[in-house]
């Protein structure tokens, strides 16, 4: 009786069950596996014929094994096989799945005798195929047995009796490189490259204690940090060996990671006593090492062969690697991304340098985990899509550079002198990759998007909501590398039981009562149109913000992510009124931001809706107007000649002051549109600056800064005027009812309440960021002339606001998400995937009138 | 809205008796749209005014519609008080009796030409003012109209497309009614319902004895029967406009006959010069970048040289149109298999548009916002690399030898810009600088001598590949 046999397998791992029919792999499998890890061939045969056994359709139900692996893999998800496994044939396009997704293939072989198998065999009723097929199987088998190997299958265990199998535990060991428990902080560091004098500056500097006694180093770290080496300790520098001191003693201490770099790997074949080309500055560090005994020789190659290639820290939201590393390779095992990790890619051809010319997977990388990496020297260590190079060239007289994590601080040492000439020139290291950064793929907007946001989860976006924004997106909006927010649709309140009123504020109070607010801010909503105002200090920033490269240092866009200027005079003329504004009111000091995105409305309204006026509202008065004073003057006509008419006239009369009335409120929006002096920008929300999202600030913040905008240039820019309501103080409440009668009784649109906070979770989750108060006239635009007659406004009165609300949350929460993967650097692939989300909403069928 | 029917035939309150109304009474039915009134502000001997009022429920139209189109439906229209194919309907209900020519009292006045005056406000006209004339005075009509301003507060607005039209003939009852209720939708081209097979029957029978002499009857049946659906309305945005537009039809209707060949027509023109190049250059493959409907689709499709075709559209409403005039249904398998299309954006990079032999992209770039070209070059030229890519766009030196375009404009609504051959030439060098191209230009069209062609056409070539 065999007590125990543990078996050992990485975690994420392709595991083969081998061995003929009848040898107990099913039922091996469902004792040590979850069922969803363990794809059958049986199981498929039966998806495909409703017959487990059906031999016949074979091909079609190993098409659908495949399959299901792939997709398995790909999710990174240890899956069994649960097939014979036996022919060479069969095992190969399975190891050739656990390659192409960097899955490490496990044998585990069942190796009974045949007597058994077919015995058991002949207990199943579903099995009554005789001995012939078990006799092939356990003769393939035995044939396969020392093939395994060679295959690529290197974790093999040979399970020989009922007994053993019966005694296996299975153990799911980690991957080296999954350090996901690690959380930092992190001092991330650049190439070394032999520059100890360098790395003890920066050491030092990054608050680290460092002494050397008898030749050896004594770190100790700041409390709870740790270093994190990205590669290439040795090699071109003057001091590689003591480098290699330094970060082996650090490791070995516990306060330092450190990932392989092709020069330690080089280094490390070089003292096996490989035969290897001195070049790129191998030659120095073998002179110097000619100084060390083979002790520390030995020491080194040993404690070289165990660095790992690449880890994934912090919950997976951090990932080292020397040359950096795709998504799709990350916390997974290979030849190919070990080899990835030390040299990157490269496409084969070679630049005018004579250096190969590099593949560069930054540019499209679009990954949730921020990618660290060094290898290929920059001038500045600069943010791509989320990674970030920090081998600012320390040997080649640069500097040397650590990454703080996750504070995302660079912190330099610069080179004390040049130990090393480039072959290229530092400067134009990075600018043929330059190219591809930015750009966007189709595959991450088209079809079904789930995206995650802080407020509320994850929002899909259907698939036919992507593509009819895809349309708008490539078709009208600003070049996307501006756009990355966009504001969320607004809702209004529930309908007014009131007679003759279909909105009043009374129901926008319940509702945030309801939720468990007691304090709001009202703000007149301007007569005008949502605008986003982006605005850099300078074209420089705009650059190096947005990637723009159009010389302008801002933009200014429609809630639909459209310019708002079509003509670029006036936009910049706007632009430079409100930089000089937010100089002169000392806010771009205050805010300690090299640029700012404005939230905003924009006066007149016909600026951008003057379409909309000359199409569809004055036509619509003209008509009402022309038809029904003429009907009237008839009816009047028919009544004096003693028709019985009076009610039809009386109605008549009463339809055509409301047409007049309906003319008078759409002109209130009119205005002149010729010059910068015609147009009044009223701020109200300070969405962003800098680093900084502006959405754990309250209203009155935004209020102030908006004002104090104001302030600076108020032919320009108004002050909305606003109030905060307690909304347990009746008086309170009451003032703020009749403020919103005054605003609509001259005219205006209405006013905004919303939550004092800008981001509020109630009772059932987020919480409606506005709602809007229209005006008893204004509404007349929106519903037609004469919406309030009694009879009209009753059938009005049914408007269902579920729908507005639902996507007014999901905008809302996906326009803030929008900002902080922006302000957060993430991949700009992430940015984009949610504005282009709040325009996929926007094409979500929702009565216009709300 | 308000018809008014008078006459001064002695005596006038036989007007009663023709419309089967007392004069002395109100007169209403019900429609499912609303309510129509009829009532007679004058009635005496000498002068007999019967005036047919609609009341139109605003809420019920909005809910009729289909919610389809979303944000840009327009909820506040016109239809509750301007005249349209609603009066057509009211007519019909209230006087329909008078319609088919007949009298309960007065059956010989009916068949009598009397002094008849028909006025309407307001009446919406699209297109050219001149149409209300050439339409009634053929028929017999003194033809009278009187323009509404757009807004009396905004004199620079101008006027509105409405019109008080008054006419004034001889005519029997029922052929005035008949004439009204054909051509009040005629001109107000926005109807209210979809047309079917009933929709031509009603209109023949509505025609008898004057339409078939009208001599604007083509225009009068197509745009009385004009199915105006919103895809059709979608997909006219990418048409070219250098064709006349339908509100010009009656010119064109009358230079037809001396035009005996019809002209080969400039986007014909260009489809030949594309399909001759790629025929030339041996490509297999071909991505059609910007397909629209499928124009050059369905071309490439009937030559077995082109073993792979991939269709790209950006609008999804403009594809199912691409799919249905390519009758993908109908398609035999081996046809199908060779073709394919999908939507996609012209300024993503998109990994299915990799590997092909050659791309076209005609009449693409101009309706594409300069500072996305960046973009779209890298996605096509940088990332997607056929071996041969075909571009055409306008040339804006041709566009004044366009008669009726005025200076500045643009030949669509939709173009962002018209380039020079100059102005074509620099962005087509700066693509093959920077991705490895080399470029050849040609003209489309009938070339004159200063201005060129009216559309230009570059073939880039990948350097280092030769023709396949």
């Amino acid at each position: 009786m065999i007590e125990k046999k543990e078996i050992s397998i990485p975690e994420f791992s392709l595991v083969l069950l081998i061995g003929a029919s009848g040898t107990g792999k099913s039922s091996f499998a469902a004792k040590h596996f979850k069922p969803t890890e363990v794809v059958s061939s049986d199981t498929a045969r039966g998806w495909v014929s409703d017959d487990e056994t059906d031999q016949s359709v074979t091909g079609d139900a190993f098409d659908l094994v495949h399959a299901v692996i792939e997709k398995r893999l790909k999710n990174r998800k240890l899956t069994v096989v649960d097939a014979t496994n036996v022919q060479p044939n069969a095992r190969k396009s399975l190891v050739a799945l656990a390659r192409k997704w960097h899955c490490l293939p496990v044998g585990i072989v069942f190796q009974l005798p045949e007597k058994l198998a077919i015995e058991r065999n002949k207990q199943r009723p579903d099995r009554q195929f005789g001995p012939g097929p078990v006799k092939r199987q356990m003769l393939d088998l035995k044939r396969s047995l020392r093939g395994l190997k060679r295959e690529g299958i290197r974790a093999r265990h040979i399970l020989k009796s009922v007994e053993e199998i019966d005694a296996v535990t299975i153990t799911r060991a980690k991957l080296w490189n999954d350090k996901r428990e690690e959380c930092g902080p992190f001092d991330i560091i650049g190439d070394v490259h032999g520059c100890a004098d360098e790395l003890e500056t920066l050491l030092t500097k990054l608050g680290y204690a460092v002494t050397w006694k008898d030749g050896e180093p004594d770190i100790t770290a700041p409390e709870g940090r740790k270093a994190v080496f990205v590669g290439d300790l040795v090699d071109r520098g003057p001091r590689s060996p003591d480098v290699l001191r330094i970060a082996k003693h650090m490791v070995e201490k516990d306060i330092a990671l450190a990932v392989v770099g092709n020069h330690d790997d080089k280094l490390k074949r070089y003292l096996d006593g490989r035969n290897v080309k001195q070049t790129h500055g191998l030659a120095e560090t073998i002179e110097q090492l000619d100084d060390e005994n083979d002790e520390f020789r030995q020491n080194m190659s040993e404690w070289l062969d165990g660095l790992i290639s690449h880890y994934v820290l912090d919950d997976g939201k951090l990932v080292v690697a020397h040359a950096g590393l795709k998504e799709e390779m990350q916390g997974r095992a290979s030849g190919a991304i070990r080899s990835f990790c030390m040299y990157g890619e490269t496409t084969g051809e070679t630049d005018e340098y004579g250096l190969p010319v590099r593949y560069n997977w930054a540019a499209e990388y679009s990954g949730r985990a921020k990618v660290v990496y060094g290898h290929t020297p920059v001038p500045e260590a600069q943010w791509t899509n989320g990674t970030i190079c920090i081998d600012t060239g320390c040997v080649f007289g640069g500097k040397l550079t650590a990454l703080q994590y996750p504070e995302m601080e660079l912190v330099e040492v610069p080179a004390e002198q040049t130990y090393y000439e480039p072959v290229k020139p530092l400067d134009v290291a990075t600018t043929a990759d330059d190219k591809d950064a930015g750009k966007l793929n189709i595959k991450h907007v088209l079809g079904k998007q789930a995206i995650e946001t802080r407020d509320m989860g994850i929002v899909m976006v259907r698939e036919d909501e992507s593509a009819a924004a895809l349309e708008v997106m490539s078709r009208f909006a600003a070049d996307p590398r501006w756009l990355v927010h966009l504001p969320p649709t607004m809702s209004p309140p529930a309908t007014s039981e009131k007679e003759g009123w279909l909105e009043r504020p009374e129901e926008a109070f319940a509702y945030y009562r309801e939720q468990g607010i007691n304090t709001v801010v009202i703000e007149k909503k301007h007569m005008g149109s949502r605008a986003l105002i982006t605005l850099a200090r300078d074209s420089e920033v705009a650059a190096r913000r947005f990637d723009v490269d159009d010389g302008s240092k801002g933009i200014i866009v429609s809630r639909t992510g459209r310019r708002f200027f079509p003509d670029a005079e006036m936009e910049k003329a706007i632009l430079d009124r409100l930089d000089m504004a937010m100089q002169k009111a000392g806010l771009w000091e205050k805010l300690d931001a090299d640029w700012v995105l404005w939230d905003a409305e924009i006066m007149p309204w016909n600026l951008k809706a003057s379409g909309l006026v000359n199409q569809q509202y004055a036509p619509v008065g003209a008509a009402a107007v022309a038809g029904l004073s003429e009907t009237t003057a008839l009816l009047e006509a028919a009544k004096q000649r003693g028709v019985d008419i009076a009610d039809l006239h009386a109605k008549s009369s009463q339809r055509l002051d409301n047409a007049a009335g309906y003319r008078t409120a759409y002109n209130h929006y009119v205005g002149n549109t010729a010059s910068i002096d015609d147009i009044e920008i009223a701020p109200f929300h300070l969405l962003a600056s800098g680093d900084a999202v502006h959405s754990d600030k309250d209203h009155l913040w935004h209020m102030d800064h908006a004002h104090r905008l104001a302030a600076a240039d108020s032919d320009l820019i108004v002050a909305t005027p606003f109030h905060q309501v307690d909304l347990a103080n009746d008086k309170q409440v009451s003032d703020a009812i009749q403020w919103w009668k005054n605003i609509t009784a001259n005219g205006g649109e209405g006013m905004v309440v919303k939550p004092l906070q800008f981001v509020v979770h109630g009772k059932k989750g987020l919480v409606q960021p506005a709602i809007k108060c229209r005006g008893k006239e204004y509404l007349r635009i929106i519903y037609g002339p004469d919406y309030d007659m009694p009879t009209n406004l009753e059938r009005l009165r049914k408007r269902g606001l579920g729908q507005k609300r639902r996507m007014a949350l999901r905008e809302f929460a996906l326009g803030i998400e929008g900002l902080h993967r922006f302000v957060e650097n993430a991949p700009f692939s992430h940015v984009h995937q949610c504005v282009f989300g709040v325009l996929a909403m926007e094409s979500e069928p929702v009565d216009p009138r709300l | 809205m308000l018809l008014t029917i008078s006459t001064t035939h002695k005596p006038a309150s036989d007007l009663g008796f023709l419309l089967m109304k007392n004069p002395e009474n109100v007169h209403e039915v019900s429609l499912a749209f609303g309510k129509a009134t009829v009532f007679f502000p004058e009635a005496d001997e000498t002068k007999c005014t019967a005036a047919l009022m609609l009341d139109i429920d605003p809420v019920q139209l909005v809910r009729g519609k289909g919610r389809h189109s979303g944000a840009e439906d327009q909820y506040v229209n016109d239809r509750p008080y301007a005249a349209s194919s609603l009066l057509s309907v009211a007519l019909a209900r209230m006087f329909g009796t008078t319609l088919s020519g007949r009298s309960k009292h007065r059956q010989e006045l009916a068949e009598t030409p009397i002094e008849l005056e028909a006025k309407i406000s307001p009446l919406p006209v699209r297109g050219n003012k001149q149409i209300v004339t050439q339409l009634f005075e053929p028929l017999g009509y003194e033809v009278k109209t009187s323009s509404i301003a757009l807004d009396p507060i905004h004199p620079d607005w101008g006027d509105s497309h409405y019109v008080t039209l008054v006419i004034r003939g001889k005519h029997k009852i029922a052929d005035l009614l008949n004439h009204l209720y054909v051509l009040v939708p005629v001109l107000d081209a926005n109807k209210h319902y979809y047309i079917d097979d009933a929709e031509i029957e009603k209109l023949l029978r509505k025609g008898t004895g004057w339409l078939e002499q009208h001599p604007h009857k083509d225009l009068i049946a197509k745009r009385y029967l004009r199915f105006r659906s919103l895809s059709r309305a979608a997909l006219r945005r990418l048409e070219d406009s250098v064709e006349p537009e339908p509100a010009e039809e009656i010119a064109k209707n009358n230079e037809a006959e001396e035009v005996i060949e019809k002209p080969i027509r400039l986007n014909e023109q260009r489809m030949l010069s594309v399909m001759a190049e790629l025929e030339r250059s041996g490509a297999s493959s071909v991505l059609d970048l910007g397909c629209g409907e499928g124009k050059l689709l369905r071309r490439l499709i009937q030559h077995s040289q082109f073993q792979k075709i991939l269709g790209v559209e950006v609008s999804p409403q403009i594809l199912a149109i691409a799919s249905d005039k390519l009758k993908f249904e109908r398609m035999a398998d081996r046809q199908k298999a060779r073709i394919e299309l999908i939507q996609g954006s012209l300024v993503y990079r998109d990994d299915r548009l990799k590997g092909f032999d050659a791309a076209t992209v005609i009449e693409v770039i101009e309706h594409m916002d300069a500072e996305r070209l960046s973009a779209f070059s890298d996605a096509l030229f940088g990332h997607a690399q056929p071996n041969i890519i075909i571009m055409t766009t306008p040339n804006r030196e041709f566009n004044t030898l366009f008669e009726g375009m005025i200076e500045g404009t643009m030949r669509h609504s939709d173009h962002r810009f018209e380039w020079t051959r100059q102005e074509f030439k620099i962005y087509a060098d700066s693509c093959c600088k920077n991705y490895g191209y080399s470029v050849d230009f040609f003209p489309i069209g009938e070339v004159h001598a200063d201005h060129g062609a009216p559309t230009q056409m570059a073939v880039f070539k990948k350097i280092g590949k030769s023709e396949a």
